[in-house]
């Protein structure tokens, strides 16, 4: 067979397949997605009594306060930005990424317990003082930062730990605190499958609403 | 820490489970006979073929089925080529970016065409949805199907069969085997959560502090997430893979990605059986794969579990290693995940390698170096064929009898092949451009991590080339011109000379008389034959790279505690 005809067959065929593959088969399944599924396939984002946005229940979002169930550490503080100081344009696509330190690595044990420099520039405050100093046992998921930047999760044992510093800062009980970190567990598949997890962004929505801020 | 372990056994069963029903299939497609779908599929295959001028019936030789491959991916690199340097100009770009470099450009397509999916760019800041969907996602498809339909050639080669025709097999690939199961598969996700949209990205306020925006960005995931992990690859409109929430958001997502990602290489060694009418064969083959692939998890999944002791000793007890992982998932569905997807040659990650215990770094390692625990779509399937030639040579030479191999000889040809073409020619792009690039350390490597993780980071990189991979350390500053044209060499060669090698082999191997089965023959379907090709895969394996992991790699188990000190 000739050079000639060979290519020829090559090059219809990709087109051909390229057409199948590349655009019949997504634009049918974005049209699925979208008619039988518009919630998820929209991304799972929540809204507040007034119909605002206000994430989503899939993508975890930074809380660092007393007030708050504290998420995990975020090398990218969970794809936020200030939209007056967005530089490096994260607001534009969203971000994710991750620290890829090596458990060899310093810099991950100078992220963990902090670091002094006298250039307060260089210096590292550290999650596991920073968790010290608020009262809250350190659990691994409290100062391991996750994989996707976005972890909407912390472990029940982090969010236990958490109970007393919350209660305290918002003056309610306790005992409330257990109740609404059970309701706001995803559990595991079929009781199997993955870990179980707090959702905190959830979780702290639901601790807004008992106690709404003042 | 036994609920991890039920995890990983319950997900292994469903695996064992499927293998039959899939490889049973897989023959069917490929012998031609009748399968559920033919009312649908026989009429639109017709038209594809029509419209490209195949000729289905046609059998191919060795050169012309060798050209056809060729042929095929190259015009469909330079089709994707184009696309990604055009996107500029094209729809779907709602960030307006503009071309990539032409090198990121050149590695990108090389890499998916050879369906390993190394990527040295961050998907949401460098290529359009247009690149990202059209492009690639035509590459997942085709790249996967031509894995498979190197496989079934050689398989019919093996077996004394004539090798087919490359169009028809790399069409009923589609039709029949990825789209089928990416349909399947898109459904699910959607219905678990994983967006489907071409919208923009969702910005709110955050709830702690709303001055600070969040972006949300729900892009077109799915339809590349299926056919990513059907189709084996890493793709991913996110840089970060199957670690984001979107493209994996809990347990039954992550189920269905581990078995979507081994069941058509593990089948295939099912689908061989069928072919050679020896299932107890195919049966011992997979035990051993099987064996191997438990050793690796467990391995990998004790360091997980005991976690960093350098960390451990700050947080007062023993704690699993977290860093790069999802709660959601934890040390033993993260440990599942990177073992098979190293071991699959699949490159999409729930958890990051570059953060993992350095004997799991170890077990991927190994992954890729062996190539075959369950290995690339079909082309892992014929690498452990290659090896058992080797293994039959081997024990023919061991006890003086004449090798055969399902009755026909294995003589010069056969083991040049093999031994050369097949299974060097993947150290030989490992090793070499790793040793360049570590000899220039400052100009060339952009290693992130200090000490021995360094060196393990470069050879990470080309093994992960080489083997058609695509998983990375991926704190490597590998952007870089001389990292994407060194790895496109490392990704071309790993690719084509060994499908050129084995078609020809398989040709080689149809051709010849068989020889009658006598009280003298070696049998290949025992379970003495299958121990000693797991020797010759491991020992292969091991004097090949022992030498550079003793560089790197295996040093940092024993000396982690002491360098925490550092």
């Amino acid at each position: 067979m000739s050079f000639a005809r060979e290519a020829s067959r090559a090059v219809r065929s990709t087109l051909v397949l390229w057409v199948l593959t590349a655009i019949i088969y997504p634009l049918a399944m974005i049209a699925f997605g979208q008619l039988v599924f518009p919630f998820q396939a929209n991304g799972s984002i929540i809204q507040n009594a007034q119909g605002e946005a206000v994430g989503s229940i899939l993508i975890g979002q930074p809380f660092t306060s007393d007030r708050y169930f504290n998420s995990r550490p975020s090398t990218t503080n969970y794809s936020t930005a200030n939209p007056q100081e967005d530089e490096a344009g994260v607001l534009k696509t969203g971000v994710s990424g991750a620290s890829n330190l090596a458990p060899s690595n310093p810099a991950l044990l100078d992220r963990i317990q902090g670091k002094s420099d006298p250039d307060p520039e260089k210096a590292i405050e550290g999650d596991l003082p920073r968790l010290q100093q608020a009262g809250v046992k350190p659990t691994h998921d409290l100062i391991y930062t996750s994989g996707s930047s976005l972890d909407p999760h912390i472990s029940l044992a982090g969010a236990a730990a958490q109970i007393d510093r919350i209660a305290k800062a918002r003056g309610i009980q306790p005992n409330q605190l257990g109740g609404l970190i059970r309701q706001n567990t995803d559990g595991r598949f079929l009781g199997i499958f993955g870990e179980p997890g707090v959702n905190v962004l959830k979780l702290n929505l639901a601790l807004d609403a008992l106690n709404p801020v003042p | 820490m036994l609920q991890g372990w039920i995890q990983i056994a319950l997900t292994l069963l469903i695996v064992l489970i499927v293998t039959p029903i899939l490889g049973g299939y897989m023959a069917r497609v490929f012998f031609g006979e009748r399968t559920y779908f033919d009312r649908v599929l026989i009429p639109v295959e017709r038209m594809i073929y029509r419209l490209s001028g195949v000729r289905s019936q046609i059998e191919m030789t060795g050169w012309q089925y060798i050209r056809a491959v060729l042929i095929s991916n190259l015009v469909m690199a330079v089709f994707v080529f184009t696309i990604f340097m055009f996107q500029g100009v094209l729809p779907l770009n709602p960030t307006g970016l503009g071309a990539p470099t032409w090198d990121t450009a050149l590695h990108t397509a090389i890499s998916f065409v050879t369906n390993t999916n190394q990527q040295h760019y961050s998907g949401e800041v460098t290529f359009s949805y247009f690149s990202q969907g059209l492009a690639l996602g035509f590459l997942f498809f085709t790249s996967a199907a031509t894995g498979i339909a190197v496989a079934i050639a050689f398989i019919r080669g093996l077996t004394g069969r004539t090798l087919g025709n490359f169009y028809t097999d790399l069409v009923r690939s589609i039709t029949r085997i990825l789209l089928p199961i990416s349909i399947v598969g898109a459904i699910a996700l959607v219905a678990l959560g994983v967006p489907e949209t071409l919208a923009d990205p969702v910005l709110v306020p955050t709830l702690e502090n709303p001055t600070v925006q969040q972006a949300i960005c729900p892009c077109p995931l799915p339809i590349l997430k299926s056919s990513k992990n059907w189709a084996k690859t890493v793709g991913g409109f996110f840089g970060i893979n199957s670690a984001h929430p979107f493209e994996n958001p809990n347990g039954l997502t992550n189920l269905i990605q581990i078995v979507a990602m081994i069941s058509i290489p593990s089948a295939l060694i099912y689908t061989y059986g069928i072919f050679a009418n020896n299932r107890k064969q195919a049966w011992l083959i997979y035990g051993m794969v099987f064996g191997i692939y438990l050793v690796f998890i467990g391995v990998a999944a004790i360091a997980e579990y005991q976690g960093n002791p350098a960390v451990n000793v700050l947080l007062g007890s023993q704690q699993p290693n977290l860093e790069g992982k999802e709660v959601r998932f934890g040390w033993s569905q993260s440990v599942l995940y990177a073992v098979t997807t190293t071991g699959t040659m699949c490159g999409a990650v729930n958890s990051m390698h570059d953060s993992f215990m350095p004997l799991s770094g170890a077990v991927m390692l190994a992954n890729m170096f062996l190539q075959i625990i369950w290995g690339g779509q079909g082309t892992g399937t014929a690498y452990l064929f290659a090896y058992l030639i080797l293994a039959v040579f081997v024990t023919g030479l061991m006890v003086g009898r004449t090798p055969e191999f399902l009755g026909r000889k294995i003589e010069k040809r056969e083991v040049v092949l093999t031994s050369l073409l097949i299974l060097l020619v993947h150290p030989i792009f490992i090793l070499i451009p790793s040793a360049i690039t570590l000899a220039f350390p400052d100009q060339l490597s952009g290693i992130s991590n200090p000490g021995f993780h360094g060196l393990s980071q470069v050879i990470y990189e080309y093994a992960s080339a080489a083997a058609n991979n695509g998983s990375g350390f991926e704190g490597m500053g590998d952007a870089t011109l001389w990292w994407n044209l060194s790895t496109s060499i490392s990704l071309l060669a790993g690719r084509y000379i060994p499908i050129t090698a084995l078609i020809l082999l398989a040709e080689g191997m149809s051709r010849k008389p068989v020889v009658p089965v006598t009280a003298g023959t070696l049998r290949t379907d025992t379970g003495l034959f299958t121990g000693v090709t797991a020797g010759v895969i491991l020992i292969m394996g091991a004097l090949t790279f022992f030498p550079v992991l003793a560089l790197g790699r295996s040093r940092k188990p024993f000396k982690l505690p002491e360098e925490s000190n550092l």
